[in-house]
């Protein structure tokens, strides 16, 4: 089993639901995000092109943050999710350094590492991500790669794709359609 | 034009724009490891070599002051954690792929050996000093009688803590800067010279402070050298690289850098030792606490500029 997130970078219109989704579903502190959106304007007018992309941790199958973290309060659980326990985490922001990214935060209230659960809790009831299930434009696809019929298996199929920083060596399991 | 933004609003603290999450704890503990790496590694040296007479301020004296500086230095990383009340989950486990956690293992090793050696040298450095209990007495006996493994074992760690000072950051690929395996040898390298640095103020022995001066001047050359090495690989490499090196040259840490480390922290101290060897007469202190400065200030430059550096998409 691997879960990942294809995101329609065509589609999506930046709305920002995702986000509200996300630190509603997940309590998320106040200013703080585990997903947000990026606008990447290229080109001069006539020839502009508007890239847009919801982001989140990359749940990366070689994990820098998982590597780094000097306790094994990070890890990877069950389908590839790169999870934080609180009670094992020190604080020493070791993973929030290595990550290429820039996924995680330190809880302000708790001091304990934050960051993109996938909505485990969500997941193991066979429930889309809160993210996911909110899109107004139906841009994010989320599921099992090893499973052929998924949803985001399905959404790679005819599409060219790219990840964040492949050259970081960190195989992210987010594919951004384009 | 290419432009990139946060269209949902993005500003979490000590992240954004760019992250600054570690403060001035890391480089402090960085500064005062490294130094306390070069202090034990030359008295445990120096012992081994039967230098017990000639060498008092190396073997007996500077060690005296590492159990402090190591006190300080943990202390100032636990101040760096988030999540304190959990610092203990550290000694739980090793994991050898993360250097913070066999560098806190070694930590754990280096304190309470550096305290034994300390202890087991206080009374020849206080011979009026009498112990209160009968077994420090005999605990001090049974030191002395370990002092030559107590040497080797030093030796070895502290090494391993000189080369872990730069590893901790070499280890993060996600910043350019750091991630490149020179960082382990340079921090050891700087971390040594400090340490002989402060070990020559100590020292009232002509003759010492001669045979460290020379060391010493090993050391620095040794580092201005990996300084270069450092700044030519990260020139003849990809985009990201080429802006970290740009940091250093002309961009925004130009001056502190090159002034404060390489300048007053390496070169200038380098040419008075050097003046000194051929007998002009220099304040001792003044190279010295020329070096410690520029160890000190060199540690804060890479890690600021570290956390700038990152990899763009």
């Amino acid at each position: 089993m691997r879960y990942a997130m294809a995101i329609d970078t065509a589609k999506c219109v930046g709305c920002g639901d995702c986000v509200v989704a996300c630190q509603t579903e997940n309590n998320v502190p106040h200013g703080y995000c585990r997903d947000w959106i990026v606008e990447n304007v290229s080109g001069s007018y006539p020839n502009v092109q508007i890239e847009l992309r919801s982001e989140r941790c990359n749940h990366c199958d070689n994990a820098p943050c998982v590597r780094c973290c000097p306790t094994g309060s990070s890890h990877i659980a069950e389908g590839g999710i790169v999870l934080v326990t609180p009670e094992e985490c020190i604080g020493c922001g070791a993973c929030i350094e290595s990550c290429p990214y820039d996924a995680r935060y330190v809880h302000p209230d708790f001091g304990y590492v934050d960051k993109c659960t996938f909505c485990k809790h969500r997941v193991d009831k066979g429930q889309n991500p809160a993210c996911v299930d909110v899109c107004p434009t139906h841009c994010l696809h989320f599921g099992d790669l090893d499973d052929p019929n998924s949803d985001v298996s399905k959404a790679l199929k005819n599409r060219d794709w790219k990840v964040l920083a492949p050259e970081a060596g960190t195989k992210p399991q987010l594919y951004f359609l384009i | 034009m290419k432009e990139e933004l946060f269209v949902s609003g993005r500003n979490i603290p000590n992240i954004d724009p760019y992250l600054h999450l570690w403060h001035w704890e890391i480089p402090l503990y960085l500064f005062l490891g490294g130094l306390s790496a070069g202090i034990l590694f030359f008295a445990g040296y120096f012992y081994v070599m039967r230098k017990e007479r000639d060498m008092s301020a190396t073997i007996k004296l500077a060690p005296l002051f590492v159990p402090f500086f190591l006190v300080i230095g943990l202390g100032a990383l636990f101040l760096d954690l988030h999540h304190k009340l959990y610092f203990w989950q550290l000694y739980t486990t090793i994991r050898f792929e993360s250097p913070m956690s066999w560098g806190a293992w070694t930590l754990m090793a280096v304190t309470p050996l550096s305290i034994l050696w300390a202890f087991s040298y206080l009374r020849d450095v206080f011979p009026n000093l009498k112990w209160p209990y009968a077994w420090l007495d005999k605990l001090e006996e049974i030191l002395k009688k370990y002092r030559k493994a107590m040497a080797w074992v030093l030796m070895m760690l502290s090494i391993i803590l000189g080369v872990y000072t730069g590893i901790l950051l070499s280890a993060f690929n996600a910043r350019p800067l750091w991630n490149t395996s020179i960082l382990g040898p340079l921090f050891l390298v700087s971390g040594f010279s400090t340490g002989l640095a402060f070990t020559i103020l100590l020292s009232k022995s002509k003759y010492e402070r001669k045979v460290l001066t020379r060391i010493d001047l090993i050391f620095i050359f040794t580092e201005l050298f990996f300084i270069i090495h450092m700044l030519m690989g990260l020139q003849a490499g990809t985009q990201v690289s080429l802006e970290a090196a740009g940091l250093f040259l002309g961009g925004e840490f130009t001056v502190t850098f090159w002034v404060f480390v390489v300048i007053l922290g390496l070169a200038f101290p380098a040419t008075l030792e050097v003046l000194e060897l051929r007998g002009y007469h220099v304040p001792g202190w003044i190279p010295s606490a020329l070096i410690l400065i520029g160890g000190l200030v060199f540690r804060f430059v890479i890690l600021e500029a570290g956390q700038i550096t990152r990899y763009l998409y």
